[in-house]
């Protein structure tokens, strides 16, 4: 074989190489939290919390029950306002913009940031108002947007095709993973930036779940999402960066693909292998 | 780094088939050695009896091979380990098929030992060198094997360190057969076979090598293949 021949026939693997090497880049930091601290009257529930979520990428929080994930994911849409006795310091900058700021309007934030809870939370009216509701409290009642909407929204939460037939029907006799999705579509009616997600599926059935993790696929092209769940497989699936928090602390933080078969911290090692405790 | 990385998992059942997977891969890996140990006496005293034994065993190796694989497919399937558990489990399952390569130089040196019987007497001055080479290998596979059973990567740096005294005693090997082919050509057809020896057991030494990089991935999760000697002796320092 001459060497001309072997060089039109070789085969270039360099785009292969290069994706990997992507892949390991660090991301453009969406929220940022500096130094957080948060106390539940006198009971110290996260101790300073140092961390940066990247845009449009999904990132998890793995630990074991009473580790300060959920705390830490309400931190970010300020819900932990709503609990009495909380005082919280420290930083969580959206944007590079402090939202513990006196001047940040809470509502607006809510907006930036959507959020979805364990349990389907649907309100007790139609698919149709559910989707709407956000925009209606905002003044927007032009049917045709309203209608646009809930046709955009359904769809970017892989509902429509089994609901569009009966929009008007009570939100409350869909079943637990249709739920969870619509509640996932009205937080994406408003057109967040984030999406907070906690436990989204652990009431969901098998199947259920997938969807929603393959929703949560879907979403990331456009949302950043931060998800908490107690599934580790969950994390590993559907995250591309997974924070391990213990008692308040986080112990690691690092690539999904990273944490899980190369763990640089023992105690995340021994959490994520089952050796905890 | 010890042992005690597969105890302590609050699943004992879980543990069980570590530990399990574990000590068959030692069984493999014992079983192996004795194919060498065999095959090589084999053909310095011209037994063709315990050469036959090494062709026949062979397939208790294959058998061990697949029966592990299987074992620690099922473990994937089943528990979706993390982290070391998943790293022993991925490199179990490359160490069984450079064992099972290995069988199979064993099962190689026995059938040449098996066609260089007869004839030649004073063999053992002749293939003094081989004989040497053969345990130089020995000694690296059987490193390889402790490193594994007590997952202490310390040792690799030496083991692969001996692959070079064996690329170098192979190279001798060679320029000896073809100076005894060039003396007299109706060697050429023995010198042949020796050759094929000499070349399993160099082949040995390399799947030795490979075994050690296998195992430093499962300790340190780092992979070190395809490293110069010095390259290595630099990333284990780290």
């Amino acid at each position: 074989m001459t060497e001309q021949h072997t060089r039109t026939h070789a085969i270039d693997v360099s785009s292969i190489l290069q994706v990997q090497k992507k892949s390991s880049e660090p991301n453009e930091p969406c929220i940022k939290v500096e130094n957080l601290n948060l106390f539940y009257a006198q009971k110290q529930a996260l101790h300073n919390v140092s961390m940066e979520m990247p845009k449009k990428k999904v990132t998890a929080y793995i630990g074991p029950s009473g580790c300060g994930k959920s705390t830490l994911l309400r931190c970010i849409n300020r819900m932990n306002d709503l609990v009495d006795n909380v005082t919280i310091e420290g930083k969580v900058l959206l944007d590079n913009e402090n939202i513990y700021d006196k001047t940040v309007n809470v509502a607006a934030l809510r907006r930036r940031v959507g959020m979805v809870f364990q349990k389907p939370n649907p309100f007790p009216k139609s698919i149709f108002e559910n989707v709407t509701y956000g925009l209606r409290i905002q003044g927007i009642n032009d049917k045709r947007i309203l209608e646009e909407t809930v046709e955009n929204a359904l769809r970017g939460a892989a509902l429509w095709d089994e609901v569009k037939d009966r929009l008007n029907d009570n939100a409350l006799g869909l079943s637990g993973g249709q739920q969870q999705r619509l509640v996932i579509a009205r937080a994406i009616a408003i057109e967040p930036e984030v999406l907070l997600l906690d436990e989204p599926a652990s009431a969901l059935d098998p199947i259920s779940t997938l969807k929603i993790e393959e929703l949560i696929n879907e979403l990331k092209e456009k949302y950043t999402i931060v998800i908490v769940t107690h599934n580790m497989q969950q994390a590993a699936r559907v995250s591309d960066y997974t924070a391990f928090m213990f008692m308040g602390e986080l112990i690691e933080m690092g690539t999904t693909s990273e944490l899980f078969t190369n763990p640089r911290k023992k105690q995340t090692e021994d959490y994520i292998t089952g050796r905890y405790g | 780094m010890d042992n005690s990385k597969i105890g302590h998992h609050i699943s004992g059942q879980f543990n069980k088939e570590l530990e399990d997977v574990r000590n068959k891969v030692l069984t493999m890996g014992g079983l192996v050695e004795q194919q060498i140990e065999l095959a090589v006496t084999a053909f310095s005293t011209g037994d063709v009896e315990m050469a036959e034994l090494v062709i026949k065993q062979d397939n208790q190796v294959d058998a061990l091979e697949m029966a592990i694989d299987q074992e620690c497919m099922q473990i994937l399937a089943l528990r979706q380990p993390a982290a070391f558990d998943l790293r022993l489990l991925i490199t179990v399952m490359k160490v069984i098929n450079e064992l099972e390569r290995v069988g199979d130089m064993a099962e190689r040196i026995a059938e040449m030992a098996i066609q260089l019987s007869g004839g030649d007497t004073n063999k053992h001055d002749q293939y003094y060198e081989l004989e040497h080479m053969a345990e130089l290998v020995q000694e690296m596979l059987h490193g390889a094997l402790d490193v594994f059973a007590r997952m202490n990567i310390e040792d690799v740096i030496t083991i692969t360190g001996l692959d070079e005294n064996v690329d170098r005693e192979y190279g001798s090997i060679i320029r000896q057969l073809i100076t005894k082919m060039m003396e007299d050509p109706r060697n050429i057809t023995r010198m042949l076979d020796v050759l094929w020896i000499a070349r399993s057991l160099e082949r040995i030494g390399d799947h030795a090598c490979n075994i050690c990089e296998h195992l430093v991935y499962m300790v340190k999760g780092e992979d070190v293949r395809h490293l110069t000697q010095k390259e290595l002796e630099k990333k284990m320092k780290e």
